[in-house]
């Protein structure tokens, strides 16, 4: 039987990062996690320069 | 809510309870009413009316009092009355008031000790006879559009109270469109300033990132947060906000640069302005009452040129992305330690943005700079942009989810559809709204960076030409 890797991915984060997912929040985490990731594609898939720097800018 | 004193007998010649924050400063300072009545006047609406619309969770009514009574002996003394006398105003309870715990709309924090010190925005407003009289309900942790709030109940909205206020910024929505104040303070991150002012009818500012400090309030998310003021005209807008510009180092990202007054600028009409109406993404989704409003304020300044935001869609993601991953950082200890005290729905977008791979992040960091560059470009050819502040009317108290361009989506995220890309590279926006029956909506002025002075000026000529008004509602004495 093969799982949605989306699911090992929640189960594998929650435990190395120390968050406490329970079981009954697994779905709604799941859901918010899949919307956030379709967005950061829609980011990752457009082609920026390699000189393109992050906006926030740190002063000494 | 504290009990409250009688009210001193209000002043025949001078009514408060619809008056705009100038026109009482005005009043308290030439005599015609004294701050103590116009103060006991603003705790009599705000115990009458906030069972109904919940937009107040604390009234700070003894220091009002003692405010207003030290504004009155100043003046009797022949001091100078300061330019915001008497006024009443409350803030989102992110902001810092001194005595209080600084709750952010949580049940968390209700836990911390209370704050030592009063926010910088309101020692600002204060210090120009400002009244805070109390603060002011929220979505939890402001990362909501709706005002509805799992531990205090909903914000309600004071033209329809079955609707929503939107939010985050629900109560300071509500407070002033219900009458209670004609001033309050809100914050902005992804279109907290701008959707409840839309909804409730009122003008909002959100000025440029880094214009107003942020010291002593929440945060949400650095990146992204600003600071501003709602009320019921441009002029009041324009006021409050000349009061409280100026670098303050408590924040590390206000701009260290001059202070620069709108309110002198605000009569020069629209001459000489090139006004902008913003296409595609901005109008895709758009229900027919943002399309009509939106059509009227164009007509009513001479828009007639309709520009493309390049990659809107990308900067809402990119928004998306930054504000659940900043948020979940800030929260990450409470979430590993107090999971089950959140609202579940702020809870489980943070759980989820605690799980997003910093490349990610950064992805969306280096698009903000792009986007920035390329909105830069078009305000060569233009020097204001009005777009839709949010797709509908207020939606119902409870509602999940709306149709935009034919497709069911949940209303929560999606009420900042056309606030969201704004934000992100921090440009100044007037809100201002347009008194539709039954219920009112807005329309964003959008302006380069530091040129809040545009979008004051353009809203207080739509205001001028009956295009634009915060209509009265039943509640505070309307029709």
């Amino acid at each position: 039987m093969t799982t949605d890797p989306l699911d090992d991915y929640i189960v594998a984060a929650a435990r190395a990062l120390a968050l406490p997912v329970k079981p009954e929040w697994h779905a709604a985490v799941k859901a918010n996690l899949d919307v956030t990731l379709k967005l950061a594609a829609v980011i990752a898939e457009f082609e920026l320069p390699d000189d393109a720097e992050p906006a926030p800018i740190y002063t000494p | 809510m504290p009990s409250l004193r009688p009210s001193t007998r209000p002043d025949p010649a001078f009514d408060s309870s619809w008056a705009s924050a100038s026109e009482i400063a005005a009043a308290v300072g030439s005599g015609q009413v004294s701050a103590a009545a116009v103060i006991e006047d603003a705790l009599a609406r705000i115990a009458e009316r906030n069972p109904v619309l919940n937009a107040f969770t604390a009234v700070t009514a003894e220091r009002a009092r003692a405010r207003a009574k030290a504004i009155d002996a100043a003046i009797a003394k022949g001091q100078k009355a300061g330019p915001l006398a008497g006024v009443p105003f409350a803030v989102k309870n992110l902001f810092d008031v001194a005595g209080i715990a600084t709750v952010a709309g949580s049940k968390i924090n209700r836990a911390y000790a209370p704050a030592k010190k009063d926010s910088a925005l309101i020692e600002k407003l204060e210090a120009a006879g400002a009244v805070l009289v109390g603060a002011l309900n929220m979505g939890e942790y402001a990362y909501d559009f709706t005002g509805e709030n799992l531990h205090d109940g909903p914000s309600r909205n004071p033209h329809d109270t079955t609707r929503m206020t939107g939010g985050s910024s629900g109560g300071s929505g509500g407070a002033v469109a219900g009458g209670m104040v004609p001033l309050s303070l809100g914050s902005d991150t992804n279109g907290s300033i701008r959707v409840p002012s839309s909804l409730c009818g009122i003008f909002g500012l959100k000025p440029t990132y880094g214009r107003l400090s942020r010291a002593r309030s929440f945060p949400f998310v650095a990146s992204l947060d600003h600071l501003g003021p709602f009320a019921r005209s441009a002029r009041d807008l324009a006021l409050s906000y000349d009061l409280m510009q100026g670098f303050d180092p408590d924040d590390a990202a206000c701009a260290d640069r001059p202070a620069e007054p709108a309110l002198p600028l605000i009569e020069r009409g629209l001459e000489g302005l090139r006004v902008a109406v913003a296409g595609g993404y901005f109008q895709q989704g758009a229900m027919p009452e943002a399309l009509t409003a939106l059509d009227r304020v164009a007509k009513a300044v001479g828009a007639r040129n309709e520009i493309d935001i390049p990659e809107a869609r990308r900067a809402r993601a990119a928004a998306y992305v930054i504000t659940t991953t900043e948020g979940a950082a800030l929260h990450l200890d409470r979430l590993r330690k107090a999971a089950d005290a959140f609202d579940p729905a702020v809870r489980d977008r943070l759980l989820a943005g605690a799980m997003i791979p910093s490349t990610l992040v950064v992805k969306a960091q280096n698009f903000r700079r792009w986007f920035r560059a390329r909105m830069l470009e078009l305000f060569e050819s233009c020097d204001a942009i009005l777009a839709p502040a949010t797709p509908c009317t207020a939606p119902k108290i409870g509602q999940q989810t709306f149709m935009i361009d034919g497709v069911e989506l949940p209303v929560r995220p999606n009420m900042g559809l056309y606030t969201q890309p704004i934000s992100f590279i921090g440009l100044p926006v007037v809100a201002v709204p347009v008194p539709l029956k039954p219920m009112p909506i807005a329309i964003q002025i959008i302006t380069p960076p530091w040129r809040e002075d545009l979008g004051l000026r353009i809203a207080h000529t739509l205001e001028q030409q009956g295009i634009c008004a915060a209509p009265r509602p039943a509640i505070a004495g309307g029709t």
